[in-house]
């Protein structure tokens, strides 16, 4: 008997565990007669939603890994490890490593700015932190093509001093700066403007000084957001597209980000390499989910717990 | 901008809105505004040619249509997936959720090819729709429509979803228990609630959709006239070195995405004061 207990006992929480994880606790709504519909309406609309989910979402998932490994392991493996594709993997962590820190800098300043004083002009301000968003990629190309390219404002300047910006690595890093502006600056903004400045208040008025203020009192609480909004930053900056692809000139080895080696792999009809790279990116954008999941009932129970 | 502050005891406000408003400037407002300047070197005739050319205008009709039509097709999918994740329970519920992301989160070249896998000829499903409908998707217009739907959902049901996690069930009950059918309680209380919800996503779908690049050119096929859209014509005009034509056609768009970024911002301060919520 207690033999029997003991193997089952650590078993049943695990599978409660598993439960939850997989099936959630029913709703408030499905509990309640006023708020929930006919079994046979619930079915369809639950049939509907999902069928749309898997042929929209689940399947494109899928089959970037199905088509990866349809030639094997092998080729899949020379694929990743390939000098041009390492070479690309390389680039991207550049652009990435650089347009992250900058822009983490910068979410933090203006959220700072936004979410702890009044001023006129914010909803503008915040507007126009917005914008990126709304810009076409391919826009943010050739706005620095505008400006750095041969024909462009500093065009003949850069010449004259032998700098390359476009078709060049600090082009690639500049596009992907621009197209991830806005991600931590909003995720930062409605968080710290819950949050309020109260706890900042107090320890200034107790005689800490600004940074010590910002060190031990602000980020504890945002630090769920920030990493919420670095995450989704640091996932758009690896796997932009349009706006890299403007700027890039397309040079193997050279300035080929990873999304770009997809599309000249995919374009030379190389599709089991090209998909190989592409499951590199699906993984990355996995993991980001993931965390992003984690990070976001973080930022949850923070907030409760603060109100 | 500053002028008018109320006084606060904490610092650092000159240095953060500073630093701010000078790196808005020099990363986006300052490249940006080079495409309207570049415009106006452009006689208003020679513009107006670049921008109504044949060609570039049947690239409008696609893209804001598609775009368009993606939208619809979000906002009706988006509200159902948004409803079912919050009103009930079923197997695998937190992973559809967590995945409803994706399309944020999966590169846009990424998207495109399984796309394109997919819905190709002899792809995944490609094969059964053109072999049983005998309707055409990868590399014909439709594809183009596929590609945004896929890049558009989470905007809807992101934006839906807390809304309806917010919702009390006191209004149902009441709206039961005075005898009205569920139907009419959906389309008379909950519907209401959920609209300015629901146009805000559906405006969030459609400003991206627009704008699409990455997924839409690999499963689009690009032929002139039939399935090129309006940012593959600046990349066109741009391979060309004729840098006036892609600027011409890159300020009709900003033009637009502004405007859009306008009506949003209309919509999510409507949103606001109908449900009491900040943003």
């Amino acid at each position: 008997m207690t033999a029997i207990t003991a193997t089952t006992a650590p078993s049943i929480p695990v599978a409660r565990c598993l439960g939850r994880l997989l099936v959630g606790q029913s709703t408030k709504f499905e509990s309640n007669r006023a708020t929930c519909e006919p079994q046979w309406v619930k079915w369809t609309i639950l049939g509907i939603a999902l069928t749309f989910f898997v042929v929209f979402v689940f399947l494109p998932l899928v089959a970037v890994f199905v088509e990866a490994l349809r030639k094997g392991t092998d080729v899949y493996w020379q694929s990743l490890v390939e000098p041009d594709a390492l070479s690309a993997i390389k680039l991207t962590l550049i652009a990435a490593g650089i347009s992250l820190p900058l822009n983490l800098v910068f979410g933090v300043a203006a959220a700072w700015a936004i979410a702890k004083f009044e001023f006129r002009g914010k909803q503008v301000l915040t507007t126009l932190i917005d914008l990126p968003f709304s810009v076409s990629p391919v826009i943010v190309g050739l706005t620095y093509v505008l400006v750095f390219g041969a024909n462009g404002w500093f065009g003949e300047w850069l010449i004259e001093h032998d700098i390359k910006i476009i078709f060049a690595v600090p082009g690639i890093v500049l596009a992907t700066i621009f197209v991830t502006f806005p991600f931590v600056a909003r995720e930062l903004i409605p968080l710290m403007q819950a949050q309020g400045r109260e706890e900042e208040e107090a320890a200034v008025v107790l005689g800490a000084r600004g940074w010590q203020t910002f060190w031990y009192v602000t980020l504890p609480n945002i630090k769920w957001g920030l990493l919420y909004g670095v995450i989704l930053c640091n996932a758009r900056a690896m796997g932009e597209f349009g706006a890299v692809s403007v700027v890039s000139g397309h040079i193997r080895g050279m300035t080929n980000t990873l999304p770009l080696h997809v599309e000249i792999l995919y374009n030379e009809y190389n599709f089991a390499a090209a998909f190989a790279v592409a499951s590199l990116l699906a993984l990355l954008a996995f993991v980001t989910l993931v965390i992003k999941t984690i990070a976001e009932s973080r930022v949850k129970h923070q907030l409760s717990d603060n109100t | 901008m500053a002028l008018s502050r109320s006084y606060s005891v904490l610092p650092g406000f000159g240095l953060s809105l500073g630093y701010t408003l000078v790196y808005l400037s020099v990363i986006v407002l300052i490249p940006l505004s080079a495409v309207f300047i570049f415009t106006a070197q452009l006689t208003w005739a020679e513009f107006w040619q670049t921008v109504t050319a044949p060609r570039v205008v049947a690239s409008y009709k696609l893209s804001f249509g598609a775009s368009l039509g993606a939208a619809a097709i979000n906002g009706f999918f988006g509200l159902m997936l948004a409803w079912v994740l919050v009103r009930y329970s079923f197997p695998g519920k937190r992973i559809v959720d967590a995945l409803v992301d994706l399309p944020f989160a999966l590169p846009t070249a990424v998207a495109g090819i399984s796309l394109t896998a997919i819905y190709a000829q002899n792809g995944w499903l490609g094969q059964y729709i053109q072999g049983a409908l005998g309707i055409k998707v990868a590399f014909a217009p439709l594809g183009v429509l596929v590609a945004l739907v896929f890049i558009g959902l989470p905007f809807v049901v992101r934006t839906v979803q807390p809304i309806l996690e917010d919702m009390e069930t006191e209004l149902e009950e009441a709206a039961a228990s005075l005898g009205a059918r569920r139907w009419q309680t959906f389309v008379f209380v909950v519907l209401p609630v959920l609209w300015p919800a629901l146009l805000t996503g559906f405006a969030l779908a459609f400003a991206r959709a627009v704008g699409e690049y990455g997924s839409v050119i690999f499963i689009a096929g690009n032929i002139p006239m039939v399935s090129e859209i309006t940012p593959l014509m600046i990349i066109t005009k741009l391979e060309q070195y004729d840098y006036t034509g892609a600027t011409a056609i890159a300020s009709v768009m900003l033009v637009v995405s502004f405007l859009l970024l306008l009506v949003i911002n209309g919509l999510q301060v409507w949103a606001g004061k109908r449900t009491g919520r900040d943003r």
